[in-house]
């Protein structure tokens, strides 16, 4: 661990004085949770508004609960995973073309 | 100002005459007087056909200001003020006149009131362009840069080629709606589907756009797609072919962004899927749909002006811009942060920022006319967005983990340029009514009601409750120093190695026939060299004895028959 300490700051020059360097609330991974959660209580309290008023649509599956919100995290659930599978398609050397 | 003026020759002209102009303060505030000269001169224009010539036997309206030919224009003049006041640490004439001289040729094409004038617009463009790539002045550059030319020269070809074919037809050379049931329609489509990335034909984009200069994407990235917008909301409003088009559009270049590492390169392709949105809204061609197109047009300069010029302060400060090697830059470049979310929010949607105001509009017309699957393809679209551009973005350039690296704040004229542009971000998000008043059509439209805000946030607030549970599980792709091979592969490594190996076949064949044709004569030459060479039967020397026996032999005979 200590070794790739090291190694770290050889690689970067500016963080030898890291540890003297400002410590950032979100240097901490407490307040990074903090914002998971924030988030996942926002979604749940989104998802739940949709109890609570009449929606005008277009299109009668927009009425489905949580549509709009099953929807989006899905789409892009999907779109990560069909992404990194076409990785391994697509994805080449960095210096391919040179 | 001055009646009939172009304010196009404005940019051109005036960009032309930089290399004269000092150096320094003077160049300096001639470059930021020219875009308000112009801005005057467009402002004060009333509506109209203006500068109106004959040559080859046509008459052609080298100006024409109309509804949807003004809010171009007015976007195009904002983009390039703002791209100067980027570029003013430049002290690099050739970038400094291409600067003015593109955004004003792309402001003739949205100004000409015929083809012809387009034309000439549409190759000045092209031509002018090349150079924000090339001014990078590395091998790698100049190579995108001709493969960039190519498939820009080829577009004006290919859209002379249809004018020729058009006018000859018609013997009318207005730019106005144009038709697939010809020949000469149809090449015109194409010349404007390159300039505007149509699928199969996008891949200039994404591989140029990241090879040019700090400010020089940032200029890019404004004009030629959105003048080819803009001549597909002209010529071909309402064919429903640009429906299909425009939702694949919307659709494969995210898959892209979420793999690619090179951060400006996200951006083009992220810039590939929101032109998807506006040829869908051109296709629909409806009031509504035409005037999404622009709006969305509007926004998309701005927004994505932004998100460029936030990637070009870090690619100047820290040398790259790739996902694997960028991470906590909240920490030296806290501005750059903030205001490369606000584009982020916006390119995203999200309500009180412009695309929330502007892309619905587009939305709203594919749902009013019943195009649902393509509606539900364009929502996953929107979710795809928020998921690469808004989030993938600013997370992998400033947040992450840290890479370490400790930078400068991006320069004071950056930070104007980028806190401009994310006022009118915020603007036409909070107060969408000045923009929807310069719209082509009327336009009597609420974004803000209760459904849209709350739909919209689940949309969004999901997207990025995904993109959260895939980071903490690990399942996220990481940042990989790699390229993705797109269609750019067929032209960069099949075709020339089709051609080598065909040129090796080729050589090989040849070879093959001289060798056997040699045959023959080799077998000529050998059996005289063998009778006739050194070795030869033939050439060997006898000995002094024998041709004195031989003369002897002869004599005695010729003595013979003398006497017989």
């Amino acid at each position: 661990m200590a070794k790739s300490k090291t190694k770290t700051k050889t690689r970067h020059p500016s963080t030898e004085s890291k540890k003297t360097e400002r410590v950032y609330w979100l240097d901490h991974k407490r307040n990074v949770d903090k914002i998971f959660y924030g988030l996942v209580a926002v979604c749940i309290a989104l998802f739940s508004a949709d109890f609570f008023y009449h929606k005008h649509v277009n299109f009668p599956f927009e009425n489905w609960p949580g549509f709009f919100a099953w929807y989006g995290f899905t789409c892009c659930v999907a779109l990560v995973l069909l992404a990194k599978q076409m990785r391994k398609i697509v994805m080449r050397r960095e210096d391919y073309y040179d | 100002m001055i009646d009939g003026l172009n304010p196009a020759l404005i940019f051109i002209v005036g960009g032309a005459l930089v290399p004269f102009v000092p150096q320094g303060f003077a160049r300096n505030v001639y470059l930021l007087l020219l875009p308000v000269l112009s801005f005057v001169q467009l402002w004060t224009l009333p509506h109209g056909d203006f500068a109106v010539v004959h040559a080859f036997g046509l008459t052609l309206t080298t100006l024409r200001v109309d509804n949807l030919s003004f809010v171009f224009a007015v976007v195009f003049h904002i983009a390039a003020f703002l791209s100067v006041i980027y570029a003013l640490h430049l002290r690099d004439a050739l970038q400094q006149a291409v600067g003015l001289i593109y955004p004003g040729a792309a402001l003739g094409v949205v100004l000409a009131g015929d083809l012809v004038t387009l034309f000439v617009y549409w190759e000045l463009a092209a031509v002018s362009s090349v150079f924000l790539i090339w001014a990078r002045r590395t091998e790698r550059a100049y190579r995108a840069g001709m493969r960039y030319l190519l498939v820009q020269v080829c577009s004006g070809v290919l859209l002379l080629a249809g004018v020729i074919l058009h006018v000859r037809d018609t013997s009318n050379p207005i730019f106005g709606p144009l038709s697939l049931d010809h020949l000469g329609g149809v090449l015109i489509f194409l010349a404007f589907g390159i300039k505007c990335a149509f699928p199969l034909l996008h891949n200039w984009l994404q591989d140029a756009y990241p090879e040019a200069t700090v400010t020089g994407t940032v200029v890019l990235s404004a004009f030629t797609t959105k003048m080819a917008i803009y001549a597909l909301a002209r010529g071909y409003a309402g064919t429903e072919l640009l429906i299909t088009i425009g939702t694949v559009m919307a659709m494969f270049p995210i898959f892209y962004a979420v793999i690619e590492n090179d951060l400006r390169r996200v951006l083009a392709y992220s810039m590939n899927n929101q032109l998807g949105f506006m040829v869908v809204g051109v296709g629909i061609g409806t009031e509504l749909a035409l005037n999404g197109a622009a709006a969305h047009a509007f926004a998309d300069i701005l927004f994505k002006g932004l998100l460029f010029m936030s990637m070009g302060a870090v690619l100047l400060r820290t040398g790259t811009v790739n996902g694997s090697d960028l991470g906590g830059l909240y920490k030296s470049m806290p501005v750059t942060t903030g205001l490369c979310m606000v584009g982020a929010a916006s390119i995203s949607a999200f309500p009180l920022f412009s695309a929330f105001a502007t892309k619905s509009l587009i939305m709203e017309a594919a749902a009013q006319e019943g195009h649902w699957l393509c509606w539900l393809f364009l929502l996953f679209a929107s979710a795809g967005v928020f998921h690469h551009a808004g989030i993938k973005i600013p997370y992998f350039a400033f947040f992450a983990h840290d890479s370490g690296i400790r930078c400068q704040e991006a320069p004071t004229h950056m930070l104007i340029a980028m806190s401009l542009a994310a006022c009118l971000c915020l603007g036409i998000g909070l107060f969408p009514g000045a923009l929807y008043a310069i719209l082509p059509y009327p336009l009597d439209y609420q974004p803000y009601t209760v459904t849209h805000v709350i739909t919209q946030l689940q949309l969004l607030t999901f997207s990025a409750l995904a993109f959260a549970v895939l980071i903490r599980t690990g399942v996220y792709p990481p940042e990989l120093r790699s390229v993705n091979l797109d269609l750019d592969w067929l032209y960069r490594r099949v075709l020339p190695t089709a051609a080598k190996d065909l040129w090796d076949t080729i050589e090989g064949l040849h070879q093959r026939v001289i060798d056997s044709a040699q045959q023959p004569i080799q077998a000529i030459v050998n059996t005289l060299y063998r009778h006739h060479g050194p070795e030869g039967r033939l050439a060997r020397t006898w000995p002094t004895g024998s041709m004195v026996l031989w003369v002897a032999v002869l004599l005695a005979s010729c003595l013979i028959f003398y006497y017989v």
